[in-house]
Formats: structure tokens, C-alpha cells, sequence
């Protein structure tokens, strides 16, 4: 069984596609970092931003609402910035009590959380469409050119190649589990307590200790064997790579355009 | 169970060993398991030999030690050349090793990338890394794979991969373990006939007796960390009393 459940890109011949990966990511960089620059409350900069998401979306051919569908996973994640709404001083907009404890929401709280919202929404939705639009290794590729340490580029390339394999292997243990975690002919034992495998909660986690011990050593063990394939292949502690990617005038026009529209948006945020 | 030491009981054709010669190897385990007791073997240009015995017979471990990754006691030597520190790089280059997991083999990204990393890493110019690639792909019949994710492919096919990633190194020797391990009858066939056409000095571990009868004229039998008959492969299917003493059947 493969698990690609992590594969996010999306085959398709569209503009962005076919555009340089460095340029994806430095666009994606810059534009996350715009965002993060504007200031609260800069709504008609938000909005620039948000057309601008837009436009990439219809150049992907995914659908203009692609990223927005995504990136409703991430957004929960952006609750975290919940206690901006009780921490910043201004004029109270209303309070309640909880735990014995008063909370009251400020108006300059309220257009920060809400900005804060949006900044990561905006840029989340960027990195969404970078990763549907790029294949993986090409993503590698763009960090190599753009200087980004070989140890963390080689780093993440095995994490992805691998990921799979681990997820492969967790999922086999698991199966493994279950389908001896069954109960004795004639036991009331009822089949949602099968399915929640065995007996109680502290059994369970003793087993899912030795589980992850398990698939530790599996990982440290395959991780001798794959180093031994890299010798055997006269791998001596770089690594070299063939990058087939080169820029061309579109890939240049396409990065002065985005920096282009980000300037504006900056300026627009701020004026 | 006993293990009887027999050799030249059977009509091995003479060879004097130019392409590889292993001369009283040994080898332990860190935790003491002792994993070869001295065994000794030649291989001649053209010859296509298999390695059979039973799991922990030392197959394996004897691999290992034919491009330099473990170090025993005893010499080995690749092509004239003996295996020390100063020439691993190239022999790690003269002999293709192929590793039972394929998973384990291919650890890039693409499939270009993973066949591009044995030249890569010999220094090779790109115009002959890519037309080595290229090549290699070709004699596995996997062109149109080039640009995949090795992760979204089948067994057999990560299999042919893994044997395309030695083949860009050009090596005089090809070692293969357990190549036909997990494989469906259709990926089964389509692996014979590669080995089969391939014109490259091999040696293949395998369980697989009826891959032994139809590819391999030679066979070495090991044992405990011995190597126990060397031979033609007709002579040592028919004898039925080895076979059984070291728990191998006759197809």
C-alpha cells in the first residue's frame, strides 16, 4: 500500500507550472513576508493581496477557489493569536467573566487579531499553491540555487523520500495490531471496544510505546542500510546534484511583475 | 546440524579469477556472531554465479565486503586491484551493488536523480552522467520512468531501478542480493530476462532454485559462514543429499 496522503502537487500544464521553482519560492517568500509587513488594519492592502492570490490561482488552472479550499485546514492553527484580542490596551468593546476571571475584549485587540488573521490565512493560501504547483524536488532544487544550506536541502530531501516509507511501515504495524486484537468465542466484548484495540487505556499505550520503539529502530536500522546503498554508490560525504532548470525571460518578467505588485501593496498598506 | 565440507567435488571450469578473487575471508559481528569462517572464491569475466544457502549463511555479509563496506580479516580483490583505503573509491565504482530492499536503494527524490548519483559522485562530467543515465534506464527498460517519484512505483519496478543505478556506474562486476524476493511471476519474468541479457560479470544471492536452473551455469553453495560446493549448476541440483544438509531444494 502507498501513502501519498502527503502529496500535495497537482499535475496539470498551466503558467505556473511551468514557471522556474526558484522563482515560485522567492515569490512565496517575499509575499509571505509582505504580508507579515503590513500594517493592522491595512484592509484595501489585504485586499490588493487577496487579488493578487487570486490572479496566481487562475494562472494555476486549479480553480480560483483551489487555495481557499486548502487552507481551511491551517486556519485553526491561527487561533493561537486569540489572546491578542484580551491583551492589547484600548477602548473596551465588551467583557465576560470565565474561571473567576474578567476578560474584555479591546477595539485596537479586535483589529489586531483580525489582521493577524488575515496575514496568515493570505500567506498560508501562497504556500498552498507553491506546493500543489511545484513538484518536490524541483522545490529542493530552488533552495539549492537560492543558497539555502546543503545540509538542510539534503535534510528534507530524505525526510520526503522516506516520509512515505515511514507512513508505510506505521500503518502495517497498526494493521498488524488489530488484526490480533481480537476477543475469545463467546466474550461480550462488544466490536467498537475490538476496534479500539484491547483492553484499557494504560494497555494501549503501553503497546503503542513499543510500537513507536519499534518503528524507531526499524528507522535507525534502515537508516544503516541506506547510508551503506550511498557508499556502494561511492558517496563519500557531499552530494552532488544535476540541476536541470534555467531561467528563462519569462521566469525574470514573471519575479519583476510579482516584486512589482508587492511594492504596491506595500505602499497601498501604507498610505 | 552437521555441516560436511565438500569442494571440487564438482567440475568447475578452470578460472584463474580476473575479476574477483576472495582469499580466506572472515568476518564477526560486533555482538560476536561470527559471519564468515574463511571462504574463498573466483570469478571470471562473462561468469554468471549464484549464490544460494540458507538465511544467515553469510551471503549477505560476503556482499558486503565485496566493495569495501565491511572489513574482515583476509583479501579481496576487485579486477587485480587489492581492496585497501586508497583504491575503495574505485572499486567501489567496478562493483554494482544491488541491495535486497529497494526502498533502501533509492534514496532520491526522481528516478533521474537516483541513477545520476553513482556517476555524479565518480566525478563524471553532466553530458556523460546524463547519457550514462539514459542508458542505464534503457537496459532495464525504464526510459519513460525517468522524471517519476521512486516512491509512487511498484516493487518490480523500484526493483529494475535499483539495478539501473549500478548499471550507470559501468561496473565489471554486478552483485545483486535476492533480486527476485517479493516479486509477482510477471516482474519475476521480466527480471530473468534483464539479468539474462545483461553482459556483465554477476553474482546473485537467491533463494529462488528455479532462478538459479535457468540463468546461472555456476552455482556456490554457502553454509555457516562457508562456503560448502562450487560448481556447475546442472552437477549440484542433481545432488540431492547436499541440497537437503543445507536446506535447499531441488526445483
Amino acid at each position: 500500500m502507498h501513502f501519498d496522503a502527503f502529496d500535495r502537487y497537482h499535475d496539470k500544464e498551466s503558467f505556473l507550472h511551468r514557471l522556474d521553482p526558484r522563482v515560485k519560492v522567492l515569490v512565496t517568500v517575499i509575499f509571505i513576508v509582505s504580508n507579515a509587513l503590513l500594517p493592522d488594519g491595512a484592509w484595501f492592502a489585504f485586499g490588493f493581496a487577496w487579488l493578487f492570490l487570486l490572479l496566481c490561482n487562475l494562472l494555476s488552472k486549479l480553480g480560483y477557489a483551489y487555495s481557499l479550499k486548502r487552507s481551511i485546514i491551517a486556519l485553526p492553527f491561527a487561533l493561537i493569536a486569540i489572546t491578542v484580542l484580551f491583551s492589547i490596551p484600548g477602548k473596551p468593546l465588551s467583557s465576560f467573566h470565565f474561571l473567576g476571571i474578567t476578560f474584555t475584549i479591546t477595539d485596537a485587540g479586535l483589529l489586531r487579531f483580525v489582521s493577524i488573521l488575515i496575514r496568515s490565512w493570505l500567506s498560508v493560501q501562497m504556500a498552498i499553491l507553491l506546493v500543489a504547483v511545484t513538484r518536490f524536488p524541483d522545490l529542493i532544487h530552488a533552495l539549492e540555487h537560492l543558497r539555502v544550506p546543503a545540509i538542510l536541502t539534503t535534510i528534507i530531501a530524505f525526510l520526503y523520500r522516506y516520509l512515505f516509507v515511514l507512513t508505510d511501515e506505521v500503518f502495517r504495524l497498526l494493521r498488524a495490531r488489530e488484526s490480533r486484537s481480537g476477543a475469545v468465542t463467546g466474550s461480550k466484548r462488544r466490536l467498537e471496544r475490538v476496534e479500539r484495540s484491547g483492553r484499557g487505556v494504560l494497555w494501549r499505550a503501553k503497546i503503542a510505546g513499543n510500537m513507536a520503539g519499534q518503528l524507531f529502530l526499524r528507522s535507525y536500522e534502515r537508516s544503516d542500510r541506506i547510508y551503506n546503498a550511498m557508499l556502494a554508490r561511492g558517496y563519500a560525504g557531499r552530494l552532488y546534484t544535476l540541476n536541470p532548470h534555467e531561467m528563462k525571460s519569462v521566469d525574470y518578467y514573471a519575479t519583476a511583475f510579482a516584486i512589482a505588485v508587492i511594492f504596491l501593496m506595500q505602499w497601498i498598506g501604507r498610505f | 546440524m552437521p555441516v560436511t565440507h565438500v569442494t571440487n567435488q564438482f567440475a568447475a571450469p578452470e578460472c584463474g579469477g580476473d575479476v574477483l578473487v576472495v582469499n580466506d575471508l572472515r568476518f564477526s559481528y560486533p555482538d560476536g556472531h561470527s559471519a564468515l569462517n574463511g571462504v574463498s572464491l573466483k570469478l571470471c569475466e562473462g561468469d554468471k554465479v549464484a549464490l544460494v544457502g540458507p538465511n544467515g549463511a553469510g551471503k549477505s555479509t560476503l556482499m558486503l565486503h565485496l566493495n569495501g563496506i565491511l572489513n574482515g580479516q583476509g583479501d579481496v580483490e576487485i579486477a587485480g586491484m587489492r581492496l585497501s583505503r586508497e583504491n575503495l573509491p574505485v572499486i567501489r565504482a567496478l562493483v554494482g551493488l544491488v541491495f535486497q530492499n529497494p526502498d533502501d536503494q533509492l534514496f532520491s527524490p526522481t528516478v533521474f536523480e537516483d541513477v545520476a548519483f553513482g556517476p555524479l559522485h565518480m566525478g563524471l562530467p553532466e553530458a556523460e552522467v546524463r547519457s550514462r543515465v539514459d542508458a542505464a534506464l534503457e537496459a532495464v527498460r525504464m526510459s519513460a520512468y525517468r522524471d517519476r517519484l521512486s516512491h509512487h512505483l511498484s516493487v518490480g519496478e523500484k526493483k529494475r531501478i535499483a539495478i539501473a543505478t549500478v548499471l550507470s556506474m559501468q561496473p565489471s562486476l554486478l552483485v545483486l542480493d535476492e533480486p527476485s524476493a517479493g516479486l509477482d511471476p510477471r516482474a519475476r519474468r521480466t527480471l530473468i530476462n534483464l539479468l539474462r541479457d545483461l553482459p556483465i560479470t554477476m553474482l546473485v544471492s537467491t533463494h529462488d532454485m528455479k532462478l538459479v536452473q535457468e540463468l546461472f551455469p555456476r552455482t556456490v553453495v554457502m553454509d555457516e559462514g562457508r562456503v560448502v560446493a562450487d560448481g556447475l549448476t546442472s552437477e549440484i541440483l542433481e545432488d540431492e543429499p547436499l541440497l537437503n544438509a543445507h536446506g535447499l531444494e531441488k526445483p
